[in-house]
């Protein structure tokens, strides 16, 4: 019988550590440093890099602003020749993203008036937030500096070296949002979660265009963020066999809440003191 | 043998128990000895032989689900003195059919992995390797969890201020 697990581990060694927070494309944005040199000018730069290029990919890709790409595509003012680059790559990921989730993803989602636009919003996110947290990876450099981003409750992290402590990376409990189900330890790559815990039912089933609702929560960790964003939406699409298809993944790990609370892991998904 | 079995009957009654108690917020109390048959544990044990099985049959008041018990699979070994990966019955419950498999290590159970429960529909839930219950006592207040950040369903900016998030982004925020 499985016995009672220790608690929580002591706190590593202090290193200074400094945040930095921007509402970005509808989402909290923050950014967490760590390390000797968090108050540098070189720190706040690469933070500032950052913020400034999450929100040019906004100006680009949002569909709450009339003005972007995405939406100038949308009414068809523009092909897709005459957008920026960015939205001909992030196409492109979306076919690759519908192709590995077997249909599951897909940005062709309902418009509000009714018919069906172009929404890349599930993909860009994480592809802008990877992208963008290559500023701070750079700031290595003798001593260097950990770093975790978390954008709306997607977390991509990067430690300087061996000797950093692992980001300890809590997975909210859809069910209580006071509470945590297990704490990922995490040295580099992403956490993403998906679920209807904030927004209601947003994450919508392509196969049926009802909100899917047979798993509350799925979280995904592995390399890229994109694709633990990508894997996490899908398993919540995909509802009861989730946790296998993710099991499937090569270098992605899940785990998956279900309504009743319950929560359940694939065999490799990394948990602090289990 | 059979008090053995009995044993690993007795054994397998609680972890019923335990796996079932994240159901059992239906409203219902739990029953006595949720379980109907068994007899999988070992070769020479059947349900009749098996005292525990007939009363436990018995006590169970609650309609039984409409889905028979899925057959259990047969036991690949059952050597309680030595080394043996035992597959438990499929037992109905309530809640509907939960099986176990139990490791056996020295004639001592080191490990029990719920092979099967019922989701809260009744429905048989089926875990297999790709799945590892997440136990409850990993569950912490996040207060407790000393994390340094928080995944999870999309935070909005309107729901930022009250989010664990905010909390944390606190505590090191730059104020230049």
């Amino acid at each position: 019988m499985t016995g009672g697990r220790p608690g929580p581990e002591p706190p590593a060694p202090t290193a200074p550590r400094r945040a930095w927070v921007e509402q970005i494309m509808g989402m909290p944005i923050s950014v967490h440093l760590r390390g000797p040199g968090v108050g540098g000018a070189a720190a706040s730069a690469a933070v500032a890099a950052v913020f400034a290029e999450l929100r040019a990919v906004d100006a680009v890709f949002s569909t709450y602003r009339a003005d972007s790409d995405v939406m100038r595509l949308n009414r068809g003012e523009v092909d897709l020749a005459g957008c920026h680059a960015d939205v001909g790559a992030v196409v492109e990921l979306c076919d690759l993203a519908r192709l590995r989730t077997g249909g599951l993803f897909d940005p062709e989602l309902p418009a509000p008036d009714g018919g069906t636009w172009f929404d890349p919003s599930g993909l860009v996110k994480g592809w802008a937030v990877e992208r963008a947290a290559a500023h701070l990876a750079g700031l290595g450099g003798a001593g260097g500096l950990d770093f975790c981003l978390n954008a709306g409750g997607d977390v991509i992290v990067g430690t300087a070296d061996d000797g950093s402590p692992a980001w300890r990376v809590g997975i909210e409990d859809p069910t209580d949002l006071s509470r945590i189900v297990c704490v990922v330890p995490l040295r580099a790559g992403g956490v993403a979660t998906s679920g209807r815990a904030h927004r209601g039912g947003h994450i919508v089933d392509p196969r049926t265009g009802a909100p899917a609702s047979a798993v509350l929560a799925a979280t995904v960790t592995g390399p890229s963020l994109m694709w633990a964003d990508v894997y996490a939406t899908a398993a919540v699409v995909r509802g009861a066999d989730a946790l296998e298809w993710l099991d499937s993944l090569a270098g992605y790990e899940g785990l998956v809440v279900e309504p009743d609370g319950r929560a359940f892991a694939t065999p490799g998904f990394p948990r602090a003191g289990a | 043998m059979r008090r053995i079995t009995a044993w690993l009957l007795g054994t397998v009654s609680g972890v019923v128990l335990l796996v079932s108690y994240h159901t059992s917020t239906m409203g219902s109390a739990l029953p006595p000895a949720p379980t109907t048959a068994a007899g999988e544990v070992s070769p020479p044990a059947t349900a009749a032989t098996a005292p525990l099985a007939g009363a436990a049959r018995s006590a169970i008041a609650a309609p039984a689900p409409a889905t028979p018990a899925t057959p259990a699979t047969p036991a690949t070994s059952a050597v309680p003195s030595g080394d043996a990966v035992v597959n438990g019955a499929a037992v109905s419950t309530r809640w509907g059919i939960v099986q176990v498999q139990i490791h056996v290590q020295n004639g001592q159970i080191v490990d029990v992995v719920p092979l099967a429960v019922p989701d809260s529909n009744g429905h048989d839930f089926r875990v297999n390797s790709y799945a590892v219950p997440v136990l409850h006592d990993e569950v912490l207040a996040a207060q407790s969890a000393n994390i340094d950040t928080v995944s999870g369903a999309t935070v909005t900016s309107n729901g930022y201020i009250r989010s664990l998030q905010s909390a944390l982004d606190a505590a090191h925020l730059s104020r230049s």
